[in-house]
């Protein structure tokens, strides 16, 4: 089993036809997604490698019965996107675009709160159940079918912590990005209950940054209860204090925003943090003895 | 984005927040020109996007011109953490008779605008929070962007008994309400909110943050933007789409991704060498962005050695190396080059390279401890 996303997963494409939807649209078709269609407002009837273009997200859902949507539009029309997704109820949606304004995240934020969609970023790399399906950008192959789940607020960091367990024939039931920018849809509180409750999961990496209060809330959550092995990395140790590192969410703004203290609130909720990206497949054989 | 007091006043005052007269001045006869109009006592504020001001000398209450003039000098030439002053306030000193807290801003765990009042104003909020949370009052808003009377009624009669200043604090509130999101502000805070001595509501200071991402709705944001404080290096990279941060150290750092990039200056560290600085080239391959990441870093004169660290995903590891042997020929790099390059494209872009006469690595780590060797 995996989490969220399965070869079951009809997904859908916001922006099919801009430049980064078409590419991605053929890496997730090619890795076995079953991508059923794609969105771009007038210019539906095209084609995309052979994907079927919709006007409308309604349109979509009535035409192929999708049961997630990705979205790939641009920061000022991701708003309205996500909404659209809210309004025909998209049980899953993937966000990937950068730099939403934070009131319209707040927007997106109360819709999905009265609504039973679940969103995945935005600012995220995606999601992807190795062998099954993936939805995002993440590069398909270095990664492997197996039983460690990946929980992470970067996108490459998440895949140099990936690359790392699979050369150590570790893999993965399923790999999610939760996204770099403050508001963000599912929050590692979440998707450690996720992977706690997921049989097929039996090791938990979370890879979580400065900035912020999730890794906190992660630490008291896994204390009450998580009851799975759970290796940690926080990337921002040497980050100077009010800057923000590329991720609009990532600027130390507290002393509990500080990589140090989220490594201590973890360590002291039972976590292995561990210093080294490479360090983790050890750490969790170790703690899976 | 920061900007300063004075700009934070003027836009409470176009949204009709009362603040103290007065206005910004940069030399000591427009200081005086601005009394003529307030009268005596005022008040000369430091304006500068740096904290602690006040413990630094950088707000004095003055009674006349003499004063004025002298103290005006004193604090035009104060150094405030690294920054001198180009401009002071000078507003109608306020008679204060108490000190009140009233703020919107962002709870980004629940996703929502949240009112934020204190009947103890004056202090760090954070510190009030930590020491006496029960004194702090949150409100949310729950997706609205206003709201009627009835829903304020718990703020304003929690802070005052008096149903004037009850009517008065709810009608500011609103206009604060309505500034944080025509304004696209992830902070919209007065501190102190004071009774004056006419036993009137007023903002004694203004502090106005705009979100960064919303930048591009608001022109008239951009144009608030004090130069002084961002640097040159940090904004031409913005602008060539690369994200970046000056340190301290002498190991050059070029990462794809943000979270790799904190990753690669920590492992730095770790080794034993110390990041210069941290920069990401984003997702794209383009192979341009290297050529312009090495120029930004070669002008640290500080810099050692060159990390490039790469996990290929959308970017391709062939464009990397491409651009990489694009910029040597454009550019004269006299440190070294330590590359580490995974992921998608990785064998033509070793390809590529190996027949330039460069080595590449494929573990992070042994790239790094290559790196932090060259500059000892």
């Amino acid at each position: 089993m995996s989490i969220l996303i399965d070869q079951n997963t009809k997904v859908i494409v916001q922006g099919i036809t801009g430049r980064d939807g078409s590419f991605h649209a053929k890496q997730m078709l090619e890795y076995g997604t079953k991508v059923v269609g794609g969105v771009t407002p007038g210019k539906g009837g095209q084609d995309v490698h052979g994907i079927p273009v919709f006007n409308s997200v309604k349109e979509a859902k009535d035409k192929t019965g999708c049961n997630a949507a990705v979205i790939y539009v641009p920061a000022k029309f991701a708003k309205e996107a996500i909404l659209e997704d809210i309004r025909n109820n998209i049980p899953l949606i993937i966000c990937i675009t950068e730099g939403i304004p934070v009131l319209d995240m707040v927007e997106v934020k109360n819709e999905l709160n009265k609504s039973q969609c679940r969103l995945i970023g935005p600012n995220c790399p995606g999601l992807i159940s190795p062998g099954k399906a993936k939805i995002g950008i993440m590069p398909g192959h270095i990664h492997k079918q197996g039983d460690i789940g990946v929980v992470s607020r970067s996108g490459t960091l998440t895949y140099e912590v990936v690359y790392n367990l699979t050369i150590n024939g570790m893999g993965q039931s399923s790999c999610i990005g939760l996204g770099g920018d403050p508001i963000i849809g599912t929050r590692f509180v979440d998707v450690l209950k996720m992977f706690q409750e997921d049989p097929d999961t039996k090791a938990i990496v979370m890879v979580g940054e400065i900035g912020g209060g999730d890794e906190q809330l992660a630490a008291e959550f896994i204390k009450k209860h998580v009851t799975k092995p759970v290796v940690s990395f926080i990337a921002g140790r040497t980050a100077p204090a009010g800057k923000r590192m590329g991720h609009a969410g990532a600027i130390i703004s507290s002393g509990d925003s500080t990589a140090e203290a989220k490594r201590q609130m973890l360590r002291d909720a039972g976590v292995t943090v561990i210093d080294f990206p490479d360090e983790i497949p050890q750490a969790l054989a170790a703690s899976l003895k | 984005m920061k900007i300063h007091e004075y700009q934070a006043r003027n836009i409470f005052a176009e949204y009709q927040i009362p603040i103290a007269e007065g206005d910004v001045a940069q030399t000591p006869q427009e200081a005086i020109n601005i009394t003529k109009k307030t009268g005596y006592p005022v008040v000369i504020k430091a304006q500068v996007l740096v904290g602690g001001r006040g413990k630094a000398g950088g707000v004095k209450v003055v009674h006349h011109e003499a004063e004025l003039v002298s103290e005006f000098n004193r604090i035009k030439a104060l150094n405030i953490k690294g920054y001198s002053v180009e401009r002071i306030l000078v507003a109608k000193a306020i008679d204060i008779k108490k000190e009140y807290y009233l703020a919107v801003t962002i709870d980004n765990i629940k996703g929502d605008v949240v009112i934020i009042a204190s009947a103890e104003g004056g202090v760090e909020i954070e510190e009030t929070a930590k020491t006496h949370p029960d004194k702090i009052i949150k409100f949310y808003l729950q997706g609205a962007r206003e709201l009627d009377e009835s829903r304020w009624a718990p703020i304003a009669t929690s802070l005052f008994s008096d149903v004037r200043l009850q009517k008065s604090c709810t009608s500011i509130l609103q206009k604060l309400i309505k500034l944080f999101f025509e304004k696209d502000c992830s902070l919209a805070e007065i501190n102190p909110f004071v009774i004056n001595g006419e036993g009137n509501l007023i903002a004694a200071d203004a502090k106005v943050i705009f979100d960064d991402n919303a930048l591009d709705r608001h022109p008239e944001e951009v144009a608030m933007r004090d130069m002084k404080y961002e640097d040159a290096d940090e904004l031409e990279a913005k602008e060539k789409g690369l994200s970046f941060v000056k340190l301290e150290g002498n190991v050059g750092c070029i990462v794809n991704g943000a979270g790799l990039a904190m990753g690669t200056m920590d492992a730095v560290n770790l080794l034993g060498g110390k990041p210069a600085n941290f920069l990401d080239v984003g997702g794209s391959s383009n192979p341009e962005k290297v050529l312009n990441a090495l120029k930004i870093i070669l002008r640290n004169k500080d810099v050692k050695v060159i990390l490039i660290n790469i996990f290929g995903g959308i970017t391709r590891c062939d464009d990397i190396a491409n651009g990489i042997l694009t910029a040597l020929k454009q550019i004269d790099i006299k440190v070294p080059l330590v590359i580490r390059l995974t992921g998608t494209n990785e064998k033509e872009a070793k390809a590529l390279l190996s027949a330039a006469g460069m080595t590449t690595f494929t573990s992070m780590r042994q790239a790094v401890t290559e790196a932090v060797k060259a500059t000892k």
